[in-house]
């Protein structure tokens, strides 16, 4: 050490200002040294939590999960609408960098490599867009791991609609988002939709999940709809609609099947219809569940309300006879006529003919508080209450404002008008031993029942109505093998600019079985029929009639009609095709 | 002060007889020990830093044990030797500079690689040994402290590696070897007066330099002052670091335990910023001791240079200490947010292969001349 320290002496003297300078970095150094430590200090202790902080707020991020949308039953828990777990993908421009894997994402979603550079060139300026929705979600899971920046998958449920067209228009559909935009999926959307649930994940750098840290709050699933619709009979009754609709060239056709004991909605079927399965093909003429929203003047089907107020005003029995010679009548200045002069008739010949002179004898012979009473109580020119979005009102003028002509005209079905729907409520009634039990389109819907009609009166109407379906009446080919029938046909003008068109009508049928006892009843429009028939019996009443008695059997009703047994060879036939 | 071959051969005989077995194998034990230490600390960041990519880990590994050979072997050879090598050392490396220059390849934006056929290489690092040396060996033939003339030329010197190295671009680099040159030229002593005329002189020509700089040199050193401005851009490394230094806190969140470099918010998480792992996984008392490991293989490197024998080798100790002490306060500078983005390696711990041969090689210099210092027995 002596040695050393003389050395270093040694050379001190040539360079002799060495070791102060060597005491000058040191010193420097210390101090760096010290600099750094206090750096180190200052973020580590002093804004340790700020900076800890603001890593969380990086790393860390709530998503959504979708909540899984309540399902469509019908009656039977049979589903008509249903959701299953599906991925999109998509991508912020910003971020995008394909990573050499541009051909291969462009392949896995189906899209060209030059459409997608496209659409990631043309949406530079946004952070979001899809590339492809509603995909399989394994697949979505494969993107995600090519490992191309900025590119993401979000888990989604996409709508199934099982049966397609059958219940469209009652069931309505969601839009890509899932949520509801016709139908019941509408009106039901805060049931369906559920509550979505927040999850925390952790984020790499390339924004990818890496974990999952904590279920924030977990998604609430939507509640299930159990509707009072039958899914065999809608499809019975969309079926043979369908058929119909075509077979007499008409423009629409609708059809509501009920059961008067409950108000329940069985079917309810229209033409044209839509797949909801294929949102993008959709037209409004199409999408418009015309049972339930469109309005006609209704016509003679409305002749048995007629009867029956003449009936509850005590003026009118069935011994009553009524003279409509000559086959027409002056009214104030206008004319009421009938097809023919059916000379003197009693109130079943009236329904059986389905007079209008008769009618109006009626409707003019009776207080019209009185007709207005029933007929508002039968639920014309009100909802009905089944939470369809845009059902029809219907209207019916205040009694006060009725003229004469107008007096005479309601009691034949014109100066009023209402839904398919409204006539099957209102028929109900008539079947139902004169009790309201509101429409509904819920098997758990609870309707409150009202008395309209007397029960002796409705019973007399429905024996009346039983003719209607006979050799002699206007209808008989509505009849049904096996079961008796009472009904109303209704060949309806319809109405058009200036008046009414001598070309364009409409061919109702709306009746019920068996006639005794009934549980079903049934209300058939076929609108602007061009194939050459028009008449509601002949247009009409042949639907109701296939689609009835495949109902009756479905729904096990005993034949009540011994006089003609039943032989099934004609439904099986139809049901073959 | 030149040395005789003869004498030379006689003091190493008088060496292996009376020094210790270290000595005799001219190894310096504590130096050896402190950086082994550090590299196994190294290796140890590296598993968590690299993502546990053992091929990572592997090639560091053996990029390690290669160096600590190169620096045993270096070790081995006398002061007098290197001193006589280096002003050839230090032309080959401006010529394989300017081959650089025309024939280099490309990577990362900047062309900094030869490919000699059978080895890629890049003389930039060759320069960070051979600059010092030749400014050693050009000083150390003069008389002491220089003369105007002597350090116009030692000037020159370092000036042209820095040159062509800046222009490659590798501003790090070229920095750290103009630092290790002019630490030559201060521990040789050059007047206050200069060294405050020098100075000022380039405090005045900052306009100038910062209108020469590259634009993304430029905005390195803006986003250092504001590193808020871009976040996104050249704020964000500083930005990421800072995040994962600042929320290791006191004790840090434990080995592997590091969000910011294991979830790849913190970009080149296993080479330049591979400190702010550490301190997010060893916090401040780790951080601490780290810095106090380096300052203990720095005291020691001084030490060795205090008790050099010749101008050579004191000159040169000197500088290669100063220049790892550099190394490591530019980089946790760096990373810390003190200092601009300028890619420079953590020394010893950063991966990554030339950087540490040519540290460890420093080393190898360092401890031959503690090793092959004339012992006059008592």
């Amino acid at each position: 050490m002596i040695h050393q320290r003389l050395k270093d002496n040694a050379n001190k003297v040539v360079v002799p200002e060495l070791s102060g300078r060597r005491r000058f970095i040191l010193a420097c150094f210390m101090l760096a040294m010290c600099g750094l430590i206090w750096r180190a200090v200052d973020l580590q202790v002093l804004n340790n939590s700020f900076l800890q902080n603001r890593g969380d707020a990086v790393h860390l991020s709530n998503i959504k999960i979708p909540a899984y949308r309540g399902q469509i039953l019908d009656r039977d828990g049979h589903a008509l609408a249903i959701s299953a777990p599906v991925s999109s993908v998509w991508v912020n421009p910003q971020e995008f960098d394909a990573n050499g894997q541009g051909k291969k994402l462009a392949s896995m979603l189906e899209l060209g490599q030059k459409a997608l550079t496209k659409k990631t060139d043309k949406t530079s300026g946004r952070r979001f867009v899809y590339l492809r929705r509603h995909m399989d979600p394994q697949l979505a899971e494969r993107i995600e791991d090519l490992g191309v920046v900025g590119v993401y998958a979000q888990k989604e449920y996409r709508r199934f609609y099982p049966d397609g067209e059958v219940a469209a228009h009652v069931v309505g559909f969601t839009n890509v988002d899932g949520e509801g935009q016709e139908g019941l999926e509408l009106a039901y959307e805060s049931r369906l939709q559920g509550v979505s649930g927040v999850e925390q994940v952790l984020r790499d750098g390339k924004r990818r999940m890496v974990k999952h840290v904590e279920s924030v709050r977990e998604p609430v699933p939507g509640k299930d709809v159990k509707l009072s619709i039958d899914r065999r009979l809608q499809y019975l009754a969309y079926r043979e609609l369908k058929a119909a609709v075509a077979q007499q060239k008409a423009k629409s056709g609708s059809l509501v099947l009920m059961n008067p004991l409950t108000g329940e909605i069985l079917a309810a079927a229209n033409q044209p219809a839509f797949n909801p399965n294929e949102r993008s093909k959709l037209t409004a003429s199409r999408v418009r569940n015309r049972a339930f929203v469109d309005v006609f003047e209704p016509g003679s089907i409305m002749k048995p309300f007629t009867v029956a107020a003449g009936m509850m005003s005590g003026l009118f029995d069935t011994s009553t006879i009524i003279d409509t010679t000559p086959g027409y009548m002056k009214v104030g200045r206008s004319q009421v006529r009938d097809h023919r002069n059916y000379g003197k008739v009693d109130l079943a010949t009236l329904l059986l003919k389905s007079s209008n002179v008769g009618s109006s004898k009626i409707a003019l012979g009776i207080p019209p508080e009185g007709m207005w009473g029933l007929l508002n109580r039968l639920g014309f020119g009100a909802k009905t209450g089944i939470d369809f979005p845009g059902e029809a009102k219907g209207k019916l003028v205040g009694f006060e404002r009725w003229r004469p002509i107008e007096r005479a005209t309601l009691s034949f079905g014109y100066g009023l008008s209402s839904s398919v729907l409204q006539v099957a409520q209102a028929y109900s009634v008539l079947a139902n031993n004169g009790v309201l039990m509101p429409a509904t389109l819920l098997s758990d819907g609870v309707s409150e029942a009202e008395r309209v009609i007397p029960v002796e009166i409705s019973k007399s109407i429905r024996h009346m109505l039983q003719g209607v379906v006979s050799k002699v009446g206007t209808a008989p080919r509505a009849k049904i093998q096996g079961y008796t029938v009472a009904g109303k046909t209704g060949t309806v003008k319809k109405a058009v600019a200036g008046g009414y068109s001598d070309d364009k009508y409409l061919g109702l049928f709306a009746g019920m079985a068996p006639a005794k006892n009934p549980k079903l009843v049934m209300v058939v429009m076929i609108d602007e029929p061009s194939a050459g028939d028009y008449y509601g019996g002949l247009v009409a009443a042949p639907t109701f009639s296939r689609v009835m008695a495949g109902a009756l059997r479905l729904m096990n009703v005993a034949p009540d009609n011994v006089e003609e047994p039943v032989t099934l060879v004609a439904f099986n036939q139809r049901g073959a095709q | 002060m030149s040395w005789d071959i003869q004498q030379t051969t006689r003091i190493s005989n008088y060496q292996q007889t009376k020094g210790n077995l270290f000595q005799r194998i001219h190894i310096d034990a504590l130096l050896l020990f402190l950086l082994l230490v550090l590299s196994s600390v190294g290796i140890v960041i590296l598993i968590s830093a690299g993502h546990e990519d053992l091929g990572l880990i592997n090639r560091q590994a053996i990029r390690l044990a290669i160096a600590f050979i190169a620096m045993l072997f270096i070790a081995q050879v006398p002061p007098h030797i290197l001193k006589m090598l280096s002003p050839w050392l230090f032309i080959l490396g401006v010529l394989l500079l300017i081959g650089v220059l025309f024939f280099g390849d490309v990577g990362k934006g900047a062309q900094r690689w030869l490919n000699l056929g059978f080895v890629r290489f890049q003389p930039s690092e060759l320069l960070k040994l051979a600059t010092p040396m030749m400014i050693a060996w050009y000083l150390s033939e003069r008389q002491l402290p220089p003369s105007f003339k002597h350090i116009l030329f030692a000037t020159l010197f370092i000036a042209i590696p820095t040159f062509l190295i800046a222009k490659q671009p590798d501003l790090g680099t070229s920095i750290l070897i103009a630092t290790s040159g002019i630490a030559v030229l201060f521990l040789a002593g050059i007047s206050w007066k200069l060294i405050a005329g020098v100075a000022i002189s380039l405090g005045a020509s900052a306009p100038v330099l910062w209108s020469f700089m590259k634009e993304y040199q430029q905005r390195r050193v803006l986003t250092l002052f504001d590193p808020e401005s871009d976040p996104l851009g050249a704020g964000y490394h500083i930005i990421q670091s800072k995040i994962a230094i600042g929320s290791g806190g006191t004790y840090g969140k434990g080995w592997m335990q590091s969000t910011q470099a294991r979830l790849e918010f913190l970009p080149e998480s296993s080479t330049d910023f591979i400190f702010s792992v550490f301190a997010e996984e060893f916090g401040l008392v780790g951080c601490i001791s780290l810095l106090t490991l380096y300052l203990a293989i720095f005291f020691r490197s001084m030490y060795i240079a205090v008790q050099a024998q010749d101008t050579y080798s004191r000159l040169l100790a000197g500088s290669i200490s100063f220049t790892f002490f550099i190394y490591l306060f530019v980089n946790v500078g760096m990373v810390t947010g003190v200092l601009p983005v300028v890619g420079v390696p953590l020394p010893l711990i950063s991966y990554g292969g030339t950087s540490m041969v040519t540290l460890l090689i420093g080393f190898g210099v360092l401890m031959s001349i503690q090793t092959h210092r004339k012992l006059l027995s008592s």
